[in-house]
C-alpha cells in the first residue's frame, strides 16, 4: 500500500485531511473559548467573594481555588463527563428511557475547563483589583456614582487592564488543556489527529501537524493579547 | 456517600500512589538537569545556543503535553529506524515514554524559572567572589548557584506541583497511576463522586506536603532574610 506523504495529509484535496484538521482546530478554539468564558464568570464571582464577600463566601472561594489548583485537570474532566452522564442517565430513567445516556462531551469539556480556569481567573482578578489605586474608587464614590455605575465605569475597566497579562497566561493554559477534552470523544484537534493516525498509520505526521497547529493558535492569540495589552494601557505612564 | 466503598477505593488508589510519585520524581529530577543546561544556554551569550534553547522552550511551552506524549509514544514507532535502534526497548515502554515527555516538558518551563533565578543574583556578590580570587567554576558552584536556587525556589515549587498533576496524563497511554485506576473504577462502578473525592484528596495531600516541603527548604536557604533572634541578655539590660 502506498502511504500518503506529509503534504498529501495537509492538502485540502479528496484524500487530504486539511478540512478535517481545520474543523478540529475550530472545535479546539470553541472549547477553549467556551471554557474561558465560563471561567471568567466564575473568576469574577470568586474574586468578589474573596475581596468583599462575607465569611461564608470567602471560605467557599478559598476552598474552591485550593482544591481546583491542587488536583489534575484530567480528573475534573472525568468528573464532569462521567458525573454528567450519570445525572443524564438518572433523568432518562425517570422518564422511562432505557440504558446509559452519555453526556455531551463538548458541554462536559467546556464545564471542566471552565471550572479549572475559573480558579486561576479568581486569583488573577483578585490580584488585579488589588492593583487598582484606591483613590480612583474613592473619587468615583465622591462623584456620587451608584454601586453598579461605579463597577461598570470605574472598577471593571481598571481591573481588566491590570488583569490582562494574567488572563493571557490563563488563556494559553486553557488552550492546551482543551486537548484533554479529547478523552470524552469530542472531535477536536487532538482527537482528529488520533483518527487520522489510526486510519493512515502515520501517527508521527498527524501528531506533529497537530502540535504545529496548537503552536500557531497560541502564537497568534499571544500576539493578539500583547497588542490588546498595549492598547488598553495606552493611558499608563511607563518608566 | 458509601464509606465501605470509599475506603475500598482509597486502598486501590493508594496502591497506585508509588507509580504517580515515581513518574513525578523521575521527570522532575531529569528535567531539572536539562532545564539548567537550557538556562545556561540562554545566558551563554553564544547566539546559536541561545536560539536553540529559545526555540526549544517556545515549542514545548506552546503545545499541549498530551500531544507531546502521543508524539513520543505513538509517533516515534512510525519510523523503522527508531524501531530497530538500541533505544527501542526503552521507547516501547509507556512508562519511559511518559517520563521522557514529562521531563522534556518540565525542562522547558523550569529553564525559564532557573534563568530568572540566575539573572536575579546580585552582581556585587559575583564581583566580591572574583575579588576573593575564586575561579569561574567555583564562583558558579559556591555563589551563583545557591543564590539562584533560593530565588527560583517558589516558582520551581509551582512547577513541581504542576508536574505532579501532569503525571495523570500518563493514564491515557495505559499507565495505571492514580488517575488511571480512578478512571477504571469509575467506568466499572459508575460511582463518580466517591472516586473523584478520594482521588482528589490524595492529589491534594501530595501537593500540600510538597508545598510544606518547599516552604521548609526555602526557610532553610534564607537565614539572611530572617529577623535575627533577640538576645536574652541584652533584653534584660533594657528593662530599667
Amino acid at each position: 500500500m502506498n502511504s500518503p506523504g506529509f503534504f498529501d495529509i495537509i492538502s485540502f484535496g479528496p484524500d487530504g485531511w486539511g478540512h478535517a484538521l481545520t474543523a478540529g482546530a475550530w472545535m479546539t478554539i470553541l472549547i477553549a473559548l467556551a471554557g474561558f468564558a465560563i471561567g471568567s464568570v466564575i473568576g469574577t464571582f470568586g474574586a468578589w467573594a474573596k475581596i468583599s464577600g462575607g465569611p461564608t463566601p470567602r471560605v467557599i472561594a478559598e476552598a474552591y481555588t485550593t482544591i481546583l489548583r491542587g488536583i489534575p485537570d484530567l480528573l475534573v474532566i472525568y468528573l464532569f463527563y462521567f458525573g454528567g452522564s450519570a445525572v443524564v442517565t438518572a433523568i432518562g430513567q425517570f422518564f422511562g428511557a432505557e440504558g446509559f445516556v452519555s453526556f455531551p462531551g463538548f458541554v462536559a469539556g467546556a464545564l471542566a475547563v471552565g471550572v479549572t480556569s475559573g480558579a486561576q481567573q479568581t486569583e488573577v482578578f483578585r490580584g488585579a483589583f488589588r492593583a487598582v489605586h484606591p483613590g480612583e474608587l474613592e473619587a468615583a464614590t465622591a462623584c456620587g456614582m451608584g454601586r453598579m455605575l461605579k463597577f461598570r465605569r470605574i472598577t471593571a475597566p481598571l481591573t481588566l487592564r491590570h488583569a490582562l497579562p494574567g488572563l493571557g497566561n490563563v488563556w494559553q493554559v486553557v488552550l492546551k488543556e482543551s486537548a484533554l477534552v479529547s478523552v470524552t470523544g469530542v472531535v477536536e484537534l487532538l482527537r482528529q489527529a488520533q483518527i487520522g493516525a489510526g486510519s493512515t498509520s502515520l501517527p508521527f505526521d498527524f501528531y506533529f501537524i497537530a502540535a504545529m497547529i496548537y503552536l500557531a493558535i497560541s502564537t497568534v492569540s499571544g500576539a493578539f493579547l500583547n497588542a490588546s495589552e498595549r492598547w488598553f494601557s495606552r493611558g499608563v505612564r511607563r518608566g | 456517600m458509601d464509606i465501605a466503598f470509599a475506603s475500598e477505593t482509597l486502598m486501590s488508589l493508594l496502591a497506585a500512589l508509588p507509580l504517580t510519585l515515581e513518574l513525578a520524581v523521575t521527570a522532575i529530577a531529569f528535567g531539572s538537569v536539562l532545564a539548567l543546561a537550557l538556562a545556561l544556554a540562554r545566558l551563554s551569550g553564544i547566539l546559536v545556543l541561545d536560539w536553540l534553547a529559545r526555540s526549544y522552550v517556545f515549542v514545548f511551552r506552546g503545545t499541549p503535553l498530551l500531544v507531546q506524549i502521543f508524539l513520543i509514544y505513538y509517533g516515534l514507532s512510525q519510523f523503522a529506524a527508531v524501531r530497530h535502534s538500541i533505544f527501542w526497548p526503552v521507547l516501547r515502554e509507556p512508562y519511559w515514554c511518559a517520563v521522557l515527555a514529562l521531563m522534556l516538558n518540565t525542562a522547558a518551563y523550569a529553564s525559564e524559572i532557573i534563568r530568572g533565578g540566575l539573572l536575579a543574583v546580585p552582581h556585587g556578590q559575583v564581583e566580591a567572589a572574583r575579588a576573593c580570587g575564586m575561579p569561574r567554576f567555583m564562583i558558579f558552584r559556591r555563589i551563583v548557584m545557591p543564590l539562584a536556587i533560593r530565588q527560583a525556589l517558589p516558582g520551581y515549587g509551582n512547577e513541581m506541583i504542576s508536574m505532579v498533576k501532569a503525571t495523570s496524563l500518563a493514564s491515557i497511554i495505559t499507565l495505571m497511576e492514580i488517575t488511571g485506576v480512578a478512571a477504571r473504577i469509575i467506568s466499572e462502578t459508575y460511582r463518580v463522586i466517591e472516586v473523584f473525592v478520594v482521588a482528589g484528596a490524595i492529589y491534594l495531600a501530595i501537593n500540600f506536603l510538597l508545598t510544606r516541603l518547599i516552604a521548609f527548604v526555602e526557610h532553610r536557604l534564607s537565614p539572611h532574610q530572617r529577623q535575627p533572634m533577640p538576645i536574652r541578655g541584652a533584653l534584660k539590660g533594657e528593662t530599667h
